[in-house]
């Protein structure tokens, strides 16, 4: 039995009515690499940023190394050793990579000092940047590494790791799990947040699973069948979704040489891309967020004009039809951003529900907008979809992220569309709603649309598609039988490890 | 420790009732204000408030609620629609001005010919038409160079009002004015004259028209299709552009509607209440209707009950001003703070306040 | 018309002192845009400023204790757009034309006794030496100390925002307000006090307008001085070397129309007074703005 680092007992936070830790206590060893397992909102989130400093505990104390441990704010946690690197990454888009590490540190040395300490660390542990360039320009994985180097030259006793692979490739994972084994075995702890069954079972020593805001377990992932983690953590049997074998149909979207302006100053411009889906086919897109997904999703929704030749609908140009219009012709899209682009957060469901149905549910009549069709749609929606809310005139913000997925996706697919692009659509979702939006998907292609699923989840992708393609700095790979693809092969597409150089991680 | 937590809903009740709170906050500061100048706060709130209503000499003032209250509620219901879009059109009170200008040019260049029916609705078109001309230099502006519109029209407003010096001093000049600055007055040419259509009711041809845009902005915001893109540009942009709105036109309508209103409100002040294209013409009823269309909540009926109330406030401070002798200015500060004073009771719509008491731990 | 009259040296003294009201105001709206704070009442705590200035002169005879008072005045004003943007959290547009709308009411009734009355006197310095150089001399270095104060703060802000760890924090907090929260910055704390050194900043242009320029009290007598600071902070891109060069621009066309006016050009003077104002537009238009700072005029609220 190691030495105790952390150790957390009796911990309780609550917003309001919420409650978001209820007598949470674990511990964590010295140089342990501990997983801390849950779903979206099982309250995780608010775990550790306790811990981190940045929210104060109802009720419960924490102890390091076996003194009083209750910071006030990040700087008194960073000063104990503790360490963070951000789910959505606190960096700064417009400054520089010294920048933004100077500012993650409370007595930063000389401007000079910093760019070298940069060097020295990225070479220990494999993780190259250029302390001057600009954090915007950067890919996930690179900025990722400004995060991690951040905190690693504060010598932190514990870092904490919110969902750190979930905007890398294959490749890019096994060096981020070589330089944290590489910490751990120099002492470090680290509390290592995911809902990646597999990457837990691969990197974890320990896990403790959360639900509903409880510890409702304490394992070593190591000996304990996935499956059963699984459960413990979404509290039921899951099943997997259903896939019909499907004749091949009719060809339905066709993107030929496709190439679009990045969408803003950060953005990635594509590049050439082209794409065959067939009636009753899904295709998947996989790669990390940045890479054009955004781009793609507009130049197929309307709301980005390209050459009109370059996008065929059934055949037929659209890539100069406004939105509307391809709706009008069966082409619906949901994006990827819930709040404020698929929905709006203020309005109701049944405004939202007019948002993207007025055309193909003909909801207007001489201009002016029939509520009571709109309202009866979204009530549809609703209950087709199980959407878990008092009725459709509660505002989109009011419902937590995976029921306004449902609600999203379901207002897509209830009309019916030929064409169906979603991008990430379980994103933040719990595990019972992502499963239901797969099913839906499915069933979706069964009844004869083409279906294109862009998503960052490499499994979710190979569970629905019938087909795989990768978006990687706005070029798509070219399309292969999703069945039979091995981890490596996809690495192998997404564009392996951005010059990540594996050799630098000395063993 | 207060802090703020933020609704599931914006609160209905606090919408409507903190324009309502605002209101009378602003009688007790500025009651307080007007105590600090060394008046009795009592005697000049009842001046601003009650007087133009119920005093003596209400006969006279009611009307002028009509008068002033008609220009405050075109122009901001225009600009209620460019606000609730998220388009700022700061400097309706150049389109104001160039709308009258356009408007009185169309009067004076048929002076003396006699065909009310040619020449007073051609006023009015010309009227809105410069109003409008002038909204989408800063709306073609933002479309084509994304140049920031509220800095624009309100440099426009200053060039507007050079402009209107010129033509007073110059183009539109009355020949027969003895050389003093100052058109011809259009009230005494039967052809242009935007009379009181009952005699004493304050009743013109700009109330008219200001009543028909209330019930016009009513209709299409809670029903028609654009109404709902309105409300959807302005809460979330990606999401309208996703909706098929296209904001390059969204920009343009909302700008060129305000534009058109506030240059069809020049028209009618300049051919009815003042008369004249004079250098003094314009006293700031575009920049009060920015105030009119927050304290109305950007709503139509809201917006008329607020253009009343703010009309009342101005003539209650004339009132005030004669026979109290408070500043002019003071009038100014007050609509000012009204402004200030909802901006801050707005917080309890979209945020509940809970106290939290600090643990000792 | 006679254009020869216009004196070169002159013409450029004169833009040095024309600018010099534009770049104080437009350097404080500058670091509260960087702090990711929009404020546009800029116009109203400028025209507050050169009455409280206006007044503090007046009463104690001092120049220098009515710009203290006006940064003072000016400052203060600015707080009430920081309590109700940073702890109301109303929007700040609609803020700052309130506190625009309410500025000009304000000073208007301040001023009520001290319309016509003529301001302490400001004397020019002639730095030694410097001052004496032909040409340049007369232009550059003869001037009242307030042009040569607005140069120097320009010059700190400069340091403070990119030498500096607090200039660091101030744009990471505009950059990105709610990282910047997680990594434990105060983002109001930093908020407030750029919106009260914005203030200050308007304040002492305010009075640059009352004590030096005119120098005299009128109602609103900044006549979109303010706003114009607001164009400036835009062409700058949000750097305070091109806000000078934004400044004097602005000068220059100012001291020109009135040049042209003087000389007599055959255009009415009410043409010639549009330039600033249709100058600030085709500056604005040609100069399609670099990137703003990233929160700008975003409201935060630490939910969570």
């Amino acid at each position: 039995m190691r030495d105790t680092l952390l150790n957390i007992t009796g911990l309780t936070k609550a917003y309001g009515s919420v409650i978001a830790n209820r007598e949470v206590s674990f511990s964590v060893g010295v140089g342990e690499i501990h997983a801390l397992l849950g779903e979206n909102g099982a309250g995780k989130s608010t775990l550790v940023k306790t811990i981190y400093g940045l929210v104060k505990p109802d009720s419960g104390t924490m102890d390091m190394r076996g003194a009083p441990f209750a910071p006030t704010d990040p700087a008194a946690a960073r000063k104990a050793g503790v360490g963070m690197v951000f789910q959505h990454f606190s960096l700064f888009d417009a400054l520089t990579v010294a920048e933004n590490i100077v500012l993650g540190m409370d007595n930063p040395p000389s401007p000079r000092a910093i760019a070298a300490e940069v060097r020295r660390v990225s070479d220990q542990y494999g993780l190259p940047l250029d302390p001057d360039q600009i954090v915007g320009d950067l890919s996930a994985g690179e900025r990722q590494r400004v995060e991690i180097i951040r905190c690693l030259l504060q010598n932190p006793k514990l870092l904490i790791m919110d969902e750190p692979t979930s905007v890398l490739t294959p490749q890019e994972v096994e060096i981020l799990f070589k330089t944290l084994r590489k910490l751990a075995a120099e002492g470090t702890s680290i509390l290592y947040i995911s809902h990646k069954l597999s990457e837990i079972a691969a990197l974890c020593e320990a896990a403790t699973i959360l639900r509903m805001g409880q510890v409702v377990a304490t394992c070593d992932p190591r000996t304990t069948a996935p499956r059963e983690m699984a459960e413990l953590m979404v509290g039921q049997v899951l099943q997997s979704p259903v896939r019909a074998a499907r004749p091949e149909g009719a060809m339905a979207l066709e993107l030929t040489g496709l190439s679009a302006p990045a969408s803003h100053r950060f953005g990635t411009a594509l590049r050439d891309i082209r794409i065959a889906v067939r009636a009753g086919e899904v295709l998947g897109i996989g790669g990390v967020a940045g890479n054009g997904q955004d781009e793609l999703v507009a130049v197929l929704s309307g709301e980005t004009m390209s050459d009109n030749d370059a996008v065929l609908l059934d055949g037929k140009p659209v890539g100069r039809s406004p939105v509307n219009a391809r709706r009008a012709l069966g082409l619906l899209c949901a994006p990827e951003e819930r709040l404020g682009h698929a929905a709006a957060p203020d309005m109701s469901l049944t405004e939202n529900a007019a948002v993207t149905a007025i055309t193909r549910k003909s909801l207007t009549r001489r201009g002016f907008v029939d509520w009571p069709q709109a309202r009866a749609f979204a009530s549809a929606v609703i209950a087709q979809f199980d959407v878990r809310t008092p009725g459709p005139q509660h505002t989109a913000a009011s419902l937590s992220g995976g029921n306004l997925q449902k609600f999203v996706i379901g207002r897509e697919i209830m009309q019916a569309p030929r064409v169906l692009v979603v991008n990430q659509p379980t994103w933040g979702v719990d595990a019972a709603a992502a499963a239901a939006i797969r099913q839906a998907l499915l069933t979706l292609a069964d009844e004869g649309a083409a279906v294109v699923v862009i998503s960052q989840d490499l499994d979710e992708l190979m569970e629905i598609s019938d087909r795989f393609c990768a978006l990687t700095e706005g070029r798509l790979s070219a399309p292969r039988a999703a069945r039979g693809l091995t981890v490596d092969q996809i690495g192998m597409m997404l564009g392996g490890a951005h010059d990540m150089e594996v050799a630098h991680v000395a063993e | 420790m207060i802090v703020l937590e933020k609704r599931e809903a914006p609160s209905r009740l606090w919408a409507w009732g903190s324009p309502v709170m605002a209101v009378l906050l602003t009688m007790v500061l500025g009651g307080l204000l007007f105590a600090a100048l060394g008046q009795n706060s009592i005697t000049v709130i009842r001046t601003i408030f009650l007087d133009p209503l119920f005093s003596e000499f209400a006969w006279f003032y009611r009307p002028q609620i009509l008068i002033k209250g008609a220009p405050l509620v075109l122009i901001a219901i225009g600009l209620s629609f460019g606000f609730r879009a998220g388009v700022w059109n700061i400097g309706a009170e150049g389109q104001y001005i160039v709308g009258a200008i356009c408007g009185a040019g169309v009067a004076l260049a048929l002076y003396p010919m006699d065909a009310r029916w040619l020449i007073f609705p051609s006023m009015v078109l010309a009227g809105a038409l410069g109003g409008w001309a002038w909204a989408m230099i800063p709306g073609l502006l933002r479309v084509r160079f994304g140049t920031n519109e509220i800095l624009v029209s309100l440099m426009l407003v200053y060039v507007a009002e050079q402009l209107l010096a010129a033509m007073a001093l110059g183009a539109m000049r009355n020949p027969e004015g003895m050389g003093f600055p100052g058109s011809r007055n259009l009230s005494q040419y039967p052809s242009a004259a935007n009379l009181e259509l009952i005699s004493g009711s304050g009743m013109h041809w700009g109330v008219v028209a200001a009543l028909i845009t209330v019930i016009f902005a009513y209709v299409t915001l809670s029903r028609h299709v654009f109404g709902f893109h309105v409300r959807l540009a302005g809460q979330a942009p990606r999401a309208a552009k996703f909706a098929g709105v296209n904001p390059a036109r969204m920009v343009l309508i909302c700008m060129g509607l305000s534009g058109a209103l506030a240059g069809a409100a020049g028209l009618f002040e300049v051919a009815g209440p003042a008369g004249q294209i004079s250098i003094d013409f314009n006293v700031g009823y575009g920049f009060t209707a920015i105030i009119v269309a927050f304290l109305g909540r950007l709503h139509p009926i809201g917006i008329m009950a607020a253009g009343a109330l703010m009309a009342l406030t101005y003539i209650g401070g004339g009132i005030a001003q004669s026979s109290l002798g408070l500043p002019a200015a003071a009038i100014n500060l007050l609509q000012g703070m009204l402004l200030f004073n909802l901006l801050a009771v707005d917080v309890f719509t979209t945020y509940r306040i809970r106290m939290l008491r600090k643990e000792v731990s | 018309m006679d254009l020869s009259s216009i004196n070169p040296i002159l013409f450029f003294a004169s833009l040095m002192v024309a600018a010099t009201p534009i770049l104080l105001a437009a350097i404080g709206e500058l670091v509260v845009e960087r702090a990711g704070v929009l404020n546009l009442g800029v116009e109203g705590m400028m025209i507050t400023g050169a009455v409280t200035g206006f007044i503090v002169a007046v009463a104690t005879g001092s120049p220098w204790l009515g710009f203290a008072g006006a940064a003072l005045g000016g400052a203060l004003l600015s707080q009430v757009f920081g309590f109700l943007t940073q702890y109301l959290l109303s929007n700040q547009v609609a803020t700052g034309l309130a506190l625009t709308l309410f500025g000009l009411g304000l000073s208007a009734l301040m001023g009520q006794g001290y319309i016509g009355i003529k301001a302490p006197s400001f004397p020019d310095i002639h730095v030694p030496i410097l001052g004496d150089i032909p040409v340049i001399g007369p232009i550059v270095f003869q001037h009242d100390p307030m042009v040569y104060i607005g140069l120097l703060i320009a010059l700190a802000v400069w340091f403070f925002l990119f030498r500096s760890r607090a200039g660091l924090v101030l744009r990471a907090v505009g950059e990105n307000h709610d990282a910047a929260h997680a990594l434990g910055y105060n983002v109001r704390r930093t908020r407030m006090l750029a919106i009260a050194f914005g203030g200050a900043c308007a304040g002492l242009g305010g009075a640059y307008l009352s004590l030096v320029r005119v120098p005299q009290w009128t109602e609103g007598m900044t006549a979109g001085a303010g706003w114009i600071a607001l164009a400036i902070v835009v062409f700058a891109s949000w750097r305070p070397g091109r806000l000078v060069l934004g400044a004097y621009l602005f000068g220059g066309v100012t001291v020109l129309q009135l040049n042209l006016q003087a000389a007599g050009v055959a255009i009415p003077v009410e043409y010639l007074s549009m330039s600033p104002y249709l100058a600030t537009i085709a500056v604005l238009v040609i100069m399609s703005a670099g990137r703003s700072p990233g929160s700008l005029g975003r409201i935060f609220h630490a939910a969570r």
